[in-house]
């Protein structure tokens, strides 16, 4: 049997550009959520774990009337990359942005909260910027912590179902992630590809969980 | 020269009870203790003036500088304030040498000047040796030391400690002074220090000003604020004085006499100026103004009877406790010769007591 691998490899770069993308957004929410006190944060805050609660397929569909070809957004990315963003694999990215984005958020907001503050009141005494203070304090002394939730994010983003097949649909060889070619093999009744790739994914998920334990242990007794 | 004059309310919350924190003070060059027990505003002050909390109104002043304004909504923030602060458990950041501590600190200067700035004082603390480690690498006294050269280095106009002798033992709070006493001579910043020792006050500070429940209580240099506290309260702050209650009933000012009635005992004491006879008082005399003897007989004037109910040794001398909330302090070999009394008497010298 010839195996198809495309969608583990397909599933791999779009989690890690996801993951990528999401810690520098997630990074920042974190970080106003935790340090600023502005109008709005409640909102912000609300917001940001939403997707946590709607169902896949609703959060989906709103991206799909968010970015779709006849939205303003959609309109924006068609214009400067020249195709449109739904139903491509950059869609499977936003779709695991989203999926990974709450989870990241929350966790490095307990890791940044959980820095003394006295190290970034220090930092301030001395002249530092809230930017200088963030880089150089807040952000290295969580290091640890936040690089087990970048582990952490990247596990979820490869496991995205509802909202990729949604807005990246179930193109194969085009946008089909590992976890949309499960769903297929199982509708098309092909059992021993389904159970490669779930042993497979499970294989990955377990590695990732191991690595992400280990960070946050070793910080606990560092 | 720093002026200081706030008003902030907390209100009470699961944790802790409501405080309010309305403090009025200034402080030129040299060492300005901050004296007073826990819980009462001290650490709050240097976070006022550092910034670390928006005052519900009043003003601060730094040199020329206002650092806050109420009516006109001023408010510099932290960054901008150059008050170097050095913290309770010295803050320095974990993740970086002391040497880049220094640097993370002089980053304000001009490149080619921060490097010479933060070897200059990697000199001149002694730090030279543990430039290259991280703050849980090297000793407490280098870590004291770096905290207040990185305090420093930006050239605050008013440098802020917070206990820094809080936990150290005698050798190391001996390099302490030493350190301080030389970034007194050395700096022309002023300093403003926060203990709640007074033999620290004696040994660092030239005025020291003293806080109780969020209020400057009295203020002036330590051994006139020690000789003369203002109020009960402050007497028993120091914690130096014997405090007795007391009635006033005769004052003689022609022969500068007067007689109180302290309890049982019947005392002479000096003529006490804005006193009325009737006055109910605290009568204040320090513990080792007191003498002991041995009670034999008659008591003379001003000696009352007494019951020791313990005796302490202390590095200098021996405190001993008498019934009727008598502390007398006497040096120890004064103490060897009278340690077999049987009964005692407590003499109260008549030009020692005062009245509050």
């Amino acid at each position: 049997m010839s195996i198809d691998w495309f969608p583990l490899w397909l599933s791999l770069r779009v989690a890690a550009l996801a993951t990528l993308l999401s810690l520098l957004l997630g990074l920042w929410l974190a970080y106003l959520l935790a340090n600023r006190d502005f109008r709005g944060r409640e909102a912000l805050d609300a917001a940001v774990a939403l997707p946590l609660v709607l169902p896949p397929t609703v959060l989906g569909y709103y991206l799909l009337v968010l970015l779709g070809r006849e939205s303003p957004l959609g309109r924006l990315y068609e214009w400067l990359t020249g195709s449109p963003l739904v139903f491509s694999w950059q869609a499977a990215v936003v779709a695991a942005m989203f999926h990974a984005i709450p989870l990241l958020v929350i966790s490095a907001r307990a890791a940044l909260e959980s820095v003394d503050h006295t190290y970034e009141r220090a930092a301030r005494n001395l002249g530092a910027s809230e930017w200088r203070v963030f880089w150089k304090v807040s952000l290295p002394l969580a290091r640890r912590s936040i690089l087990a939730v970048a582990v952490l994010a990247f596990a979820r983003t490869l496991g995205d179902f509802g909202v990729t097949i949604m807005i990246a649909g179930n193109i194969p060889g085009r946008t089909q992630t590992i976890a949309v070619a499960i769903y297929d093999a199982v509708e098309a009744g092909n059992g021993a590809l389904a159970r490669l790739l779930v042993i497979v994914i499970s294989v990955i998920a377990i590695a990732i969980l191991a690595i992400a334990n280990r960070l946050v242990t070793r910080r606990a007794t560092a | 020269m720093i002026q200081v004059r706030i008003h902030k309310a907390f209100p009470a919350r699961p944790d802790s009870a409501s405080f309010s924190l309305a403090v009025d003070l200034q402080a030129a060059a040299g060492v300005t203790a901050l004296f007073g027990p826990s819980g009462a505003g001290k650490t709050l002050t240097l976070d006022a003036i550092a910034g670390f909390f928006v005052p519900d109104e009043g003003r601060i002043m730094l040199d020329d500088d206002i650092l806050f304004d109420g009516p006109s909504g001023v408010c510099v923030p932290p960054r901008l304030r150059r008050c170097g602060y050095v913290f309770q458990n010295y803050a320095l950041f974990p993740h970086m040498t002391l040497r880049q501590n220094l640097a993370f600190a002089a980053e304000r200067s001009p490149r080619l000047e921060r490097h010479r700035k933060v070897n200059e004082m990697l000199e001149r603390f002694h730090l030279n040796d543990a430039a290259g480690r991280r703050p849980h690498e090297v000793s407490g006294g280098q870590k004291q030391r770096c905290s207040i050269a990185r305090a420093l280095i930006g050239s605050p106009k008013l440098l802020l400690l917070d206990e820094p002798a809080r936990g150290l033992d005698a050798p190391l709070r001996a390099d302490l002074y030493a350190v301080l006493r030389q970034v007194r001579a050395e700096f022309q910043t002023p300093i403003l220090l926060v203990t709640h020792d007074l033999e620290e006050c004696f040994e660092l500070a030239d005025e020291m000003l003293i806080l109780r429940q969020g209020r400057v209580v009295q203020s002036g240099p330590p051994r006139l604020v020690a000789d003369r506290p203002a109020s009960v309260e402050v007497a028993r702050l120091l914690g130096i004085y014997n405090l007795l209650p007391a009635e006033i009933v005769e004052l003689d000012p022609q022969r500068n006499l007067s007689r109180i009635l302290c309890g049982e005992f019947d005392l002479s004491g000096p003529y006490f100026p804005g006193r009325f006879r009737g006055d109910r008082v605290w009568l204040c005399v320090r513990t080792e103004q007191l003498a002991v003897s041995e009670r034999d007989g008659r008591l003379g004037p001003n000696q009352v009877a007494a019951q020791l109910l313990r005796s302490v040794d202390m590095p200098h001398s021996v405190r001993l406790e008498f019934s009727g909330d008598i502390r007398a302090e006497i040096p120890r070999a004064e103490w060897e010769k009278q340690k077999h009394n049987k009964e005692w008497a407590v003499s109260f010298p008549q030009d020692a007591l005062r009245v509050l």
